[in-house]
């Protein structure tokens, strides 16, 4: 069923304030962050009107209130994912967090754990992965001697998986691969990916930032080892983010912080841990973030995630039609909406990304511009970025005339004045 | 009002049309490349010093016009400058710069520069407008000629 989108903007406060020139503001960065329903906002004020008390610990009502709502949190989070079991859950502060946490714990575990690396193993990514995807596996790839190894890009922004027998092998002990792209919007082939994963023996974790908030996602069916996701870009607040892992696999981690919360007894001179997803959450945790988190569960799942995965594929090919008849433009991503998200990057002849978005932006079009966290894929493309426009469940058919509109003006007003 | 032409003003694009200075010289006394590393906008500049201790400076770089610009409008005004009047030139223009669009600039001393004070206004393009000059600073630092 079509979504009614003039009544979904209306439960976003901002997605109804003017910007520049009082012009009503069409939002196209999600990407970046979503926008808040107020339920969202609501949850998260309520939280502290009337819960705010720090879970897991007090003897009293109010601290019993925000275990419940934060505990909560964590098997909506679970349920909506398709996990079974609660305790795979993990909250941490960002998807970029539950990322480091991985790459950092598989560094320290013990050698006779089969996560630990050495020498002559190899880690492999992908040439699309944002820069939180890559750069801790870097750095665990330095400091354990292991190789990393990379799935290229696609002429047309898709994962080219024609070498997957070479790259990964059995050397292989990590595969670590974004869902989809926040750059060019391809929904990575993961079920080949994991099943030659499978066959070697590697751990494998998603980057799923772009994926969760967009399309039913079901850890189950995917058969993966460890996701990692935000909740800010699920129209859920920023702050919290999420790592989704299977229990025996979290049992075989060290920790990554210590502190309160996260052990079974302590010493002077050592202490023992407690399992997931205490293990992982030392501290006290963003319990309003949770409870937030859990109000955001509660509106995507009561608009659906098939409706607003259908929603964005519509607007996909809407887009993609009106994109690619505009002279002089140039799409960094799949030309088709086969496997693809609402994620349109592009380049325009002779203007710079950065003065795009600024000619944009005076039309009341919020787009982000630059690199987007993914760098090494800029280089691949030989440029310096792109300008990236990113829909969501609350964006309309119209938003893309405003956006095709307000490229045809950047275009005339710097072609007017002899660029482009 | 901000508008977008009153952001960019004629001057401006023509700078990044034609701008002057672009291409390194040979014998820098000072050789600096910066980044900015939000938008992956690059200069690359070279300073050189003539007999009588007065500056020239040569660039080349990607990005943006108004970073483009700027570091063609800056290349050309502090050509035959002396170290502490190139000095003086960019610490005003910071200062424009950082006025969030309540200083306009001295003509007499910023010369075409002043046609960047609406930059101010867009948070997020000052960088922009700063990164040839910060490189020149930091060319300057680095050939002592300034600390």
């Amino acid at each position: 069923m079509a979504l009614d989108v003039a009544k979904i903007k209306r439960d976003f406060p901002l997605l109804s304030r003017t910007v520049r020139h009082e012009l009503p503001l069409v939002y196209l960065d999600s990407g970046a962050t979503s926008q808040k329903p107020l339920a969202v906002i609501d949850a998260e004020s309520d939280f502290y009107r009337n819960h705010n008390s720090a879970v897991h610990r007090g003897a009293h009502l109010i601290a019993e209130e925000a275990t419940d709502i934060y505990e909560g949190a964590r098997a909506k989070i679970a349920h909506f994912i398709g996990a079974d079991d609660v305790d795979e859950v993990i909250f941490t502060k960002s998807a970029t967090e539950s990322l480091n946490l991985l790459a950092y714990s598989f560094g320290q575990s013990e050698s006779s754990s089969a996560i630990s690396l050495k020498l002559g193993d190899s880690i492999v990514v992908s040439e699309l992965e944002h820069h939180a995807n890559l750069i801790p596996w870097q750095e665990l790839a330095k400091r354990t001697g292991a190789s990393l190894r990379w799935f290229p890009s696609t002429e047309d922004g898709r994962l080219d998986l024609s070498g997957l027998e070479q790259i990964i092998d059995v050397s292989t002990k990590v595969v670590a691969i974004t869902h989809q792209s926040n750059v060019t919007g391809a929904i990575s082939p993961v079920s080949k990916i994991l099943e030659r994963a499978r066959n070697v023996g590697a751990i494998t974790v998603l980057d799923a930032c772009q994926s969760v908030p967009h399309f039913p996602t079901d850890v189950k069916t995917l058969g993966v080892d460890f996701i990692a996701f935000s909740g800010h870009k699920m129209v859920g607040p920023t702050g919290i983010g999420l790592l989704w892992g299977r229990k025996e696999l979290f049992e075989r981690l060290s920790p990554f912080l210590f502190g309160g919360s996260m052990v079974t007894s302590v010493s002077m001179t050592e202490a023992t841990y407690a399992t997931a997803p205490r293990r992982f959450e030392a501290g006290v945790p963003n319990m309003a973030g949770a409870a937030g988190l859990s109000a955001a569960v509660d509106y995507l799942e009561s608009i659906g995630m098939e409706s607003i995965h259908n929603h964005e594929l519509a607007l996909t090919e809407y887009a993609l039609t009106q994109l690619q008849a505009i002279s002089g433009l140039t799409l960094i991503g799949p030309k088709n909406s086969v496997d693809r998200g609402a994620v349109f990057s592009f380049t325009l002849d002779g203007i710079h990304p950065h003065d795009v978005g600024q000619a944009l932006d005076d039309r009341g079009i919020a787009v982000r511009t630059g690199h987007h966290c993914a760098w090494p894929l800029m280089k691949k493309f030989g440029i310096t970025g792109t300008t990236r426009a990113t829909f969501y469940l609350y964006n309309s058919l119209e938003d893309v005339d405003r956006l095709v509109e307000g490229i045809h003006h950047t275009q005339d007003f710097f072609g007017a004045r002899g660029i482009s | 009002m901000i508008n977008l032409e009153s952001l960019y003003q004629e001057l401006i694009l023509d700078h990044y049309k034609n701008p002057l200075n672009k291409g390194l010289s040979k014998n820098p006394i000072a050789s600096v490349h910066h980044v900015n590393p939000s938008c992956g906008d690059e200069v690359d500049l070279n300073l050189e010093l003539d007999g009588e201790m007065k500056l020239g400076v040569t660039w080349d770089g990607i990005g943006c016009s108004i970073s483009q610009a700027s570091t063609s409008v800056l290349s050309d005004l502090v050509k035959g400058k002396s170290s502490s009047e190139a000095l003086g030139i960019i610490e005003a223009f910071s200062e424009v710069m950082s006025s969030k669009g309540s200083i306009s600039g001295d003509p007499e001393l910023l010369g075409d520069a002043v046609a960047f004070a609406g930059v101010s206004k867009y948070p997020a393009r000052i960088k922009c407008a700063l990164l040839g000059w910060m490189a020149l600073k930091d060319a300057m630092l680095q050939a002592k000629l300034i600390d």
